[in-house]
């Protein structure tokens, strides 16, 4: 029972070092992007449009969208499907070419949604394969969630797992409003 | 008893998968004991953080859904009785066989281990 309140304390705690980072950094949707503005204006991330895709990709994880990595980075991942972040996802490969050209055409770079072209806007940052994860973009828009709400939340296990906390990710709608972190609800920044 | 359709799949699949190095199609009987041993029977292929074998994905019972080891997604039933879309597509299988068997074991499996392996999936 002890542990219960003190561990509730503790989040309490946290939260409020939350808070106070949130209020010195530029993670500000309201301001800079404007709340609404990424589905009033239909300028969040093009939801996948290719079976062959979702069906291939979406077998094993989260069927990402093209303009979630540049071209440079898809081409990467799908030039090394035999060590696909440790796991064999060798394709056909005609299926492959074709879905290359699918994440190609698709891809951050020059892309008509404003937060694909943020995805696009810097080098992926670390060693080894191309990660969303490690896009200045997605690193900036991520440093205030604590690990314990991800990666030691077991019903997240990973910042890979967009949807688990983006509702709308399957719709490649990221928008700030619609995360939900299982165990934690509403997530405000 | 076995079903036809066990039988009809294992040569189906060995075809698709040994077209390029056979010139006509291969016969394997399965051995749905032996596929039943191998799918628990744990490998340490290069590179691998522990041991691996089938169930690490697929749990050690086939009528059960799994869970992929690293991105956690569900994996429905192998078990053809429960699932009865399994095995209705050579090509998806022979896909599946390969990625698998190269994960787990670090190695392709014996036309021999794929269709024991089909016969154990079938029987179940």
């Amino acid at each position: 029972m002890n542990k219960i309140v003190l561990g509730a304390f503790s989040a309490a705690l946290l939260a409020i070092g939350t808070v106070g980072i949130a209020l010195g950094d530029d993670d500000d949707d309201e301001g800079r992007e404007g709340r609404r503005g990424w589905t009033a204006r239909g300028t969040d991330v093009a939801p996948v449009a290719n079976q062959t895709y979702r069906t291939e990709c979406g077998g094993c994880h989260f069927a990402y969208q093209p303009g979630l990595l540049p071209p440079d980075a898809w081409a990467h991942v799908m030039g090394t499907l035999d060590n696909h972040f440790g796991d064999d996802a060798t394709l056909d490969p005609a299926v492959a070419q074709g879905l290359l050209d699918y994440l190609t055409a698709g891809s951050s770079e020059g892309n008509a949604s404003i937060r694909s072209r943020a995805f696009a806007a810097n080098p992926i940052a670390g060693e080894g394969p191309p990660r969303i994860t490690q896009t200045r973009y997605f690193q900036r828009k991520h440093d205030e969630v604590p690990m314990r709400l991800v990666k030691d939340n077991p019903k997240v296990g990973s910042f890979s797992n967009c949807q688990a906390c983006h509702r709308g990710a399957e719709q490649g709608n990221y928008n700030e409003d619609l995360v939900t972190i299982p165990g934690a609800g509403r997530w405000e920044d | 008893m076995k079903c036809p359709s066990a039988g009809t799949l294992a040569t189906l699949t060995l075809i698709s998968g040994l077209s390029l190095a056979v010139a006509g199609p291969v016969l394997a009987t399965g051995d749905a004991a032996a596929g039943k041993r191998d799918w628990t029977a744990e490998h340490n292929p290069p590179g691998s953080d522990g041991p691996r074998s089938c169930a690490t994905c697929h749990t050690a019972s086939l009528t059960q859904a799994g869970k992929h080891a690293t991105t956690g997604k569900s994996i429905e039933p192998m078990a053809v009785s429960v699932n009865p879309k399994r095995l209705t597509d050579p090509a998806k299988v022979e896909k599946w066989f390969g990625r698998n068997c190269r994960w787990t074991l670090g190695r392709d499996c014996s036309p021999q281990e794929k269709a024991n392996f089909l016969s154990y999936i079938e029987s179940q």
